[in-house]
């Protein structure tokens, strides 16, 4: 019964964050227009977006070979499982003894792969600014996302999500320094990662300044809402993932009576939708406050992650002995 | 269970030692000046924490003191003196910013290596704060020397100051005398630093100490 | 046994018999080792009458030898079979070199892996060397060849010497030399310490552990590629079963410095490896460095499989090791596969230049989609095996902090980051290599060119790629087979303590309790994939209509013409954020005046600190002793006299002093 149970939570949840993902995108841009005295556009401006360049025709370049065409599905699947990988509003997931965080984060870095060389593919210099750019990026932020999870998987003895979630909402961990620095090192990694200002302006159009828009400089047409789908998901997901790990009350965890577990799970996904929109508010304010950074300090500040979150990690061992 | 009283005092005390961290980043002095009073207001609040969990009024005024003059007093006047003189508002580091940080990130090991197996008898939390202000001692002296600029290196003297201060707070019953002696060297530190600088850049028209390496030898 | 009978084959004309016997008496030893390990590993014993009169040789093939004859012996039939290819493709250069000394190779390989005695051990290892040497001089008309080729001795040398020191050291107390007697009288702790760091230097050289892996880049290319495969995937992994052989068998009671030690090397040469890859254009000295990187997390592996033993967790060591020997076989098939890749790229191209490639999806698709397999295989890529072999190494390293001494606690803590590090950088490297390599447009005439390469040779790459897909989804049943080796060597397996599990789930035993199922993984992607095909393809549009690209105007059939990225232009960033502190790496941009027609010229400039801060340290020492050494060439009789009668009052001191 449980097992049945868990695999309907999982076909919700990958709905779920299908349907909410776009909405995420469009109150963060709602909350930036109006913090610098614009109206913005609706929140749900990106389903329209989506739905429009899902009609489109797709106009490919001559020399695009196969698996610039493969890419877009093969990103939007990855990250579409990552994201059904996380619990956001149950911790009884069918897939979560499958992959850990550790799998989680293999498999973004998956995604990005293949898109980097969707990048390189057609051979023009923008899509070699992007990949090679991401590849740096993505050479700092993973060690340090890795260091955080290193630091948390100390603390709670576990890498499966589901179980992380239900330690941290037993109270039984206190107000840790470690997790402290690994929640900030999460917040710098996440940043870099979803492509937000300060490492990346995700509403530029010089293409100088582009590292995940230069990538996908060439996609048009339904490949470029899988894209587009794909990067909104990944915002979806990181919030998740930080709500999950370091604020998960509220989520719904294995209770007795299946009337009662669907009703906690109703709670945890009103639960979710208000950290969401917590979450998508703060990023904006933040977005809004700082400046872009120049390419090559964004190497000084995921370092900077990198060793905040070891520090993290080194910490745990002089608060109260592990 | 959860010791808030613990967990609180130790959480401010990392503030401290990250906020050391965050001075090493920097690289232009009015940054430099808003993150060292953030420094210290972090120092004052575990003063202050200190003194209302382990019933010790005299550390309100130590709180007190440092929250005045080191939050307040020493970044305005270093503000004002940055400006009166027009010094270089960027800062070069000796090393790179990421293997200072490295470095950083060593002493931080090193000094938790050294004091956690030696004070095996001492309590939690007491060998804890050793350890951070060991750290926060070792990170003012790396900044000192990695930079070029002679007011971060003042900078990065008061914040050994701060980590020979947060010390001092996390031990049980040090008297006022103590902290009056403190404040009172610190402001004399402070005006003779000032007056220094002053002569300095007076003399030789600049405050780049790798400049003012070439005069060594030059007599009047 | 199989190796004598690979050893037997001499024939130097036809190339197809040659690789043929080799690939069958491969299958049949990999056959037979497989066999002893399903059936639980019991060793097998044989004393051979030749050798030295007083020790016979003795031949001993116990579990460890066993999965490591597996990856030799598997690393044999697919080079072979690819070799037999490239023979027929590359017939001029290829049947005189390197014909007779192929079978001597694997026959040499396989010796080593079943010596039992010292003395046998290390013949079979400079066996081994002799003939990779001689297979890597085939090309022996060009200067570099030949300046790889004294390289490579060197450091083979050193790496005997210094075996042959650690083996001394071992047998001093008795004097016997076979590894049963040294496995019985546990040696006192400075002898064991001098020979953990002898056996490191020696079969570290060999590996490619740093700053010790100078040889491996030079050398490596230079061999044919099937050959290089071998080095890389093959050899390499010899060198760690001399390691796990001595450090974990005969050696006794690990003390826990020596796994810090290892962590320690690892580390460093698992970073630097990546990096130095990253500075590559040259395709086969990428693959050489990446061979470096994975070395390093190897020795990691190792290392922490020491610590615990060191610390009485076995089945934590278990975890380890079973990492260890998952990533060798591991990284012997994708690096193989590489390996051939690049080797198919040479054939169809003439060129090893990352500069003067590009385009070749188009032009090569079935190398094209096995290269991709085996770039996403060796970047760690989920469901493919790399993943699997990182993933348990960071359960290794998850389960540190409950060791008690503290800097090994922070050690693995930083030890993790390297890997992190590592792992992503890798990631990075092989964007790069296929990037520039297969995608992209054709950045040389001969890229332009290229054609699709014959049947064998794709044959031969083909078995590793789908053995990479398997052992990713499959791979408990591979750890299961290591298990009697595990046992040997820590005496526990990493499936203790848990309860009976079944065959497609990986849920190793570890105080961190987690589980991974590559299968789920994969069935679960392709029903995804396939219902947002399904579905997009059917509501929204599938139009395509083919236009040109805009790339600020260049364009057009000419590779000049167009402005891709380059290979070095991609590592830039990188480059400049990790490679200005560790390799001095400048980007100097020679601008012309105003008024010139010259065209402005970048130039990157980079150092590689092991040669300037170890090695030419080193040789100038040698030189500069050379020189003063000079003067004893010169001297005149009475001079050569006195030394004489100096040296004998000498020995007549000692034995004088000594009788007492």
């Amino acid at each position: 019964m449980t097992m049945l149970l868990a695999t309907l939570y999982q076909i919700v949840q990958m709905l779920l964050v299908l349907a909410l993902a776009p909405l995420l995108t469009g109150w963060v841009r709602l909350v930036k227009a109006r913090l610098v005295g614009r109206r913005g556009p609706s929140p749900v401006q990106p389903y329209r977006d989506l739905l429009r360049l899902l009609r489109k025709e797709v106009v490919l370049a001559r020399n695009a070979s196969w698996l610039f065409r493969a890419v877009p599905y093969l990103m939007f699947t990855a990250i579409w499982l990552a994201a059904g990988l996380v619990p956001i509003f149950t911790t009884q997931l069918a897939l979560a003894p499958t992959a850990d965080l550790i799998a989680l984060i293999a498999l973004l870095g998956s995604a990005r792969f293949f898109l980097a060389l969707a990048g390189m593919d057609i051979g023009t210099s923008f899509g070699g600014i992007g990949s090679s750019r991401e590849m740096m990026i993505a050479a700092l932020a993973e060690p340090a996302m890795l260091m955080v999870v290193f630091s948390v998987s100390i603390l709670v003895r576990t890498t499966s999500l589901a179980e992380i979630a239900d330690f941290m909402m037993s109270g039984v961990v206190g107000l840790r320094i470690s997790l402290a620095l690994a929640l900030i090192a999460l917040i710098m990694v996440a940043i870099a990662e979803n492509a937000r200002i300060p490492i990346d302006n995700p509403a530029t159009h010089l293409e100088l300044t582009m590292v995940h828009e230069a990538m996908v400089l060439e996609y048009s047409g339904r490949h470029l809402a899988l894209v587009e789908a794909a990067s909104m998901l990944k915002m979806l997901l990181y919030m998740g993932l930080i709500a999950c790990i370091f604020v998960p009350w509220g989520m719904a965890t294995a209770s007795a009576g299946v009337g009662q577990g669907i009703v906690a799970a109703l709670w945890g996904m009103v639960a979710f939708a208000l950290k969401l929109a917590v979450g998508g508010a703060l990023l904006a304010l933040f977005e809004t406050s700082i400046a872009k950074m120049r390419v090559f300090r964004v190497g000084e500040f995921l370092g900077g992650a990198l060793l905040l979150s070891l520090l993290g990690a080194i910490f745990l061992y002089v608060s109260r002995g592990v | 269970m959860i010791d808030l009283g613990y967990d609180a005092a130790h959480m401010l005390g990392a503030v401290v030692l990250l906020m050391s961290f965050a001075l090493l980043y920097q690289r232009r002095l009015f940054s430099l000046l808003h993150v060292f009073t953030l420094q210290a207001l972090a120092l004052s609040a575990t003063a202050a924490w200190q003194a209302f969990s382990h019933d010790e009024p005299h550390l309100y005024i130590t709180a007190l003191l440092t929250l005045v003059l080191k939050a307040i007093v020493i970044p305005v006047v270093l503000h004002r003196i940055i400006v009166k003189m027009n010094i270089h508002r960027t800062i070069e580091p000796a090393l790179g910013i990421g293997l200072t940080m490295v470095a950083g990130v060593s002493l931080v090991t090193l000094s938790i290596l050294l004091v956690l197996p030696v004070t095996e008898d001492a309590t939690a939390l007491t060998r804890e704060n050793l350890a951070l202000s060991l750290s926060v001692v070792l990170l003012g002296l790396l900044m000192m020397i990695s930079r070029r600029n002679a007011v971060s290196q003042v900078v990065g003297f008061m914040s050994i100051e701060n980590g020979l201060i947060l010390a001092a707070v996390g031990v049980a019953g040090m008297p006022l005398v103590v902290e009056m002696s403190v404040a009172f060297s610190v402001m004399v530190a402070f005006i003779i630093f000032g007056i220094f600088l002053f002569h300095i850049r007076e003399r030789f028209d600049t405050l780049d100490m790798q400049k003012i390496e070439s005069f060594r030898g030059e007599s009047d | 046994m199989a190796a004598t009978g690979v050893a037997a084959r001499r024939l130097p004309q036809v190339s197809g018999i040659v690789y043929g016997g080799t690939a069958g008496a491969c299958t049949l030893a990999a056959l037979w080792a497989a066999l002893r390990l399903a059936g639980g590993g019991a060793a097998d014993e044989l004393v051979l009458p030749v050798g030295l009169p007083w020790i016979h040789a003795h031949l001993r093939a116990d579990a460890l030898s066993a999965v490591f004859l597996l990856v030799v012996n598997f690393g044999g039939i697919t080079a072979s079979l690819f070799g037999w290819g490239y023979a027929r493709a590359h017939h001029d250069s290829h049947a005189g070199p390197v014909l007779p000394f192929y079978p001597l190779f694997l026959a040499g390989m396989n010796m080593v892996l079943v010596a039992d005695d010292a003395f046998t051990f290390l013949v079979s290892w400079e066996f081994m060397s002799l003939a990779s040497w001689l297979l890597v001089l085939s090309n022996h008309r060009e200067a570099e060849t030949q300046r790889a080729a004294r390289l490579y001795l060197i450091m083979a040398s050193f790496g005997t010497a210094c075996l042959l020191l650690a083996f001394g050291l071992l047998a001093t107390a008795h004097g016997d030399y076979s590894f049963a007697a040294i496995r019985a009288h546990a040696p006192s702790a400075t002898a064991a310490a001098l020979g953990v760091i002898l056996v490191l230097l020696g079969a570290g050289s060999k590996a490619g552990i740093v700053p010790l892996h100078v040889w491996l880049p030079l050398a490596h290319p230079a061999a044919p590629s099937h050959v290089s495969a071998l080095m890389s995937g093959v050899m390499t992994k010899v060198a760690v079963y001399a390691m796990i052989r001595v450090l974990f068998d005969l050696l006794g009671e690990p003390d826990w410095w020596w796994g810090g030690v290892m962590m320690a090397f690892g580390a460093v040469t698992a970073v630097m490896g990546v990096l130095y890859a990253l500075m590559q254009e040259d395709v086969k000295r990428l693959l050489a460095y990446s061979t470096v990187e994975n070395i390093g997390a190897i020795v990691i592996a190792l290392g922490l499989a020491l610590v615990f033993k060191a610390s009485h967790t076995p089945v934590i060591a278990a975890l380890a090791l079973a990492a260890a020997l998952l990533h060798v076989v591991n990284h012997s098939l994708f690096k193989s596969l590489l390996f051939f890749v690049a080797g198919a790229v040479l054939t169809a191209t003439g060129t090893r230049d990352l500069n003067q490639l590009g385009g070749l999806i188009h032009r090569m698709p079935t190398t094209a989609f096995l290269a991709l397999v085996g770039a996403a295989a060796i970047s760690a890529l989920p469901p493919l095996n790399g993943f699997v072999g990182e993933w348990l190494l960071f359960q290794a390293i998850l389960n540190g902090p409950a060791l008690p001494e503290w800097s090994l606690k922070i050690g693995i803590a930083v030890v993790g980051a390297a890997v992190a590090l590592a792992t992503a950088l890798a990631a990075a490297c092989f964007v790069r290599f296929y990037g520039t390599a297969f995608l992209g447009r054709p950045r040389s005439r001969v890229a332009n060119a290229a054609v699709e390469i014959g049947m064998a040779m794709r044959l031969g790459m083909v078995v590793p790629a789908v053995l990479c897909v398997a052992l990713g989804v499959l791979p408990t049943p591979l750890i299961r087979l290591f298990q009697p080796a595990l046992r040997q060597m820590v005496e526990a397996g990493p499936f203790d303590d848990r309860a009976y599990q079944p065959w497609f789930w990986l849920a190793p035993t570890s105080a961190i309790g987690n589980s991974y199922n590559g299968l789920i993984m994969l069935v679960v992607i392709g029903l995804l994939s396939s219902v947002l095909v399904l579905v997009i393809h059917r509501r929204a549009s599938d139009r395509v209509r083919w236009s040109i690209p805009w790339g600020c105007g260049f364009d057009g059939p000419d590779p000049a013409a167009v402005t891709q990225y380059t290979a070095s232009s991609f590592s830039q960033p990188i480059r400049r954020a990790f490679g200005s502190t560790v390799f001095h790496a400048r980007d100097r941009v020679d601008m012309p005046e105003p008024g010139e027609t010259r065209p402005a010229r970048l130039s990157v400039t980079w150092t590689d600190p092991a040669w300037t801060m170890i090695f030419v340290p080193i040789v100038r020492a040698v030189n500069w002793l050379a020189e003063r050494a000079n003067v004893l060439q010169f001297m005149t009789i009475r001079r050569y006299l006195t030394l004489m009668f100096l040296a004998l009052v000498v020995l007549l001191v000692m034995v004088a002093v000594t009788q007492r």
